[in-house]
């Protein structure tokens, strides 16, 4: 399988801080990654570096074979952050179509977002007017603008109704099925099962790369909550 | 760069603020309606002050309204996080500002126009050289507000400070710039101060229109005014950063 991202000795400093503490990874096509760690642990940081939005990143990363952050990398990078970003003054549709036009992008791929997030019944809405759910998803659906090759998902489904949660994430495996790479945080640890492969992150280093049943099987535990504690008290010690 | 982007900023910028009646309505008529005031405030006065002080207020309400509106409008734009998505797409900062510029520049010609043809044709304002190019002045007036306003929004973390760079950019603008003392009768420092100010030239080009048929000062000063706008979006420009801390 093709390596969509690839670090090596990642650091990222935030005003005098080292918050990403050399990291190795890489993300790959067709899989659903998730970044899962405590709020504050660099999950954020780690994603803004991704995406090329962060300064003072350090070491080697690219993405789709190119240094994060080149100018030819902003049109297949979806990036969704936890504030919606999207403008509350307009409507979901007008939100979609501003932005399919700066993507470039077919003007099929507004109602295509809006089927994919569920808000066909809200789409002449203006988006102040839709609950906080209702509104993170329509910064969902302009990542989704343009099928990017990779989709950066900050904490997406927090404060989503289980039902939609479960919803979203079939959409994000159907997604890495079409060929995407897609990372997904939380720090939620029982979203980690519907993950292909996780990145359990605490204090800006990596605790544990593999797959779930791999790092269960590592930490000799049942669940990723409990491999999260043991690999915490092992690294302690 | 590419005018389709810049068309799209545009056009939403404007989608916002078709949306938002106050506002539109305050843009459109509050100039006028300062004018009014003002022409009635000298309407018994024996001297012509409204034909003196008039053409600099001209110049001086599209300033200041586009100053505020663009400071705390971008401002929103950095905080809802609206703009760190648009420059992790593929938009150029020029297309951001130019496409600012242009959709509160056609905001500003609707404003400017009716001030004028309300100042001209209801409350008798004099003027000497043409309306069209008095119009044209006022635009490219309150397009230097605009440019200014995206460029001190790039210092101001809040609102409160986005609101206070009016007083700290905009008033010293205005009490340099002729409308209270003649600038050639300012102590020279000042004067020199208000040479380099681009509102000083703003209101010398409208002062040249209304006194005098002779264009040739009026354009000098437009450009003047017109080179302020563009060093303040090239500014403005380098202040928006792709990568953030």
């Amino acid at each position: 399988m093709n390596n969509v991202v690839e670090a090596s000795g990642l650091r990222v400093v935030r005003g005098k801080k080292e918050v990403l503490h050399g990291l190795d990874f890489s993300i790959r096509a067709g899989e659903v990654t998730g970044l899962l760690g405590p709020s504050g642990c660099g999950k954020t940081t780690l994603m803004r570096a991704l995406v090329g939005v962060q300064a003072k990143v350090t070491g080697s990363l690219t993405v789709l074979g190119l240094p994060a952050g080149s100018a030819a990398l902003r049109p297949r990078i979806g990036y969704v952050t936890q504030a919606a970003s999207v403008y509350d003054d307009l409507t979901v549709a007008e939100n979609l179509r501003f932005f399919t036009r700066v993507l470039g992008a077919p003007m099929s791929s507004v109602s295509e977002a809006i089927e994919t997030v569920d808000l066909v019944d809200h789409k002449d809405q203006v988006v102040r007017d839709l609950s906080g759910g209702q509104r993170s998803r329509v910064g969902l659906a302009a990542a989704l603008l343009g099928s990017p090759d990779l989709l950066v998902l900050d904490e997406p489904t927090v404060g989503l109704d289980p039902v939609l949660r479960e919803q979203l994430w079939g959409t994000f495996r159907d997604l890495a099925a079409a060929g995407a790479a897609v990372i997904v945080s939380s720090h939620v640890m029982d979203e980690a099962d519907r993950c292909d492969r996780l990145l359990l992150m605490r204090d800006g280093a990596f605790l544990a790369d593999g797959s779930p049943a791999e790092i269960k099987q590592k930490a000799s535990a049942d669940d990723i909550e409990h491999a999260f504690l043991t690999l915490v008290r092992g690294t302690a010690r | 760069m590419s005018l389709r982007r810049t068309l799209a900023v545009a056009g939403r910028v404007l989608a916002q603020i078709r949306r938002d009646h106050r506002t539109l309505v305050m843009l459109v008529v509050l100039p006028t309606l300062l004018m009014t005031l003002l022409w009635w405030m000298y309407e018994e006065s024996p001297v012509p002050i409204f034909d003196r002080i008039g053409p600099a207020l001209l110049a001086i309400f599209p300033f200041i309204v586009m100053f505020l509106v663009t400071s705390v409008t971008t401002l929103r734009e950095r905080s809802s996080g609206t703009l760190e998505r648009l420059l992790a797409m593929p938009l150029g900062k020029g297309d951001f500002l130019l496409g600012y510029a242009l959709a509160f520049g056609l905001l500003a010609a609707v404003q400017s126009g009716v001030a004028v043809g309300v100042s001209v044709g209801l409350l008798g304002l004099e003027i000497s050289g043409s309306v069209a190019l008095l119009v044209v002045v006022a635009i490219v007036d309150a397009v230097l507000g605009t440019a200014l306003g995206l460029l001190v929004s790039a210092f101001a973390t809040t609102e409160f400070q986005a609101v206070q760079f009016m007083p700290a950019i905009v008033v010293p603008q205005i009490l340099l710039c002729g409308l209270l003392v003649p600038r050639e009768s300012l102590p020279t420092v000042l004067e020199a101060i208000s040479d380099v100010l681009p509102l000083s030239y703003a209101v010398d080009a409208m002062t040249h229109l209304v006194t005098s048929t002779d264009t040739g000062e009026v354009w000098t000063d437009l450009a003047v005014v017109a080179g302020f706008v563009v060093a303040g979006l090239a500014l403005g420009s380098a202040t928006l950063r792709r990568r953030t801390p």
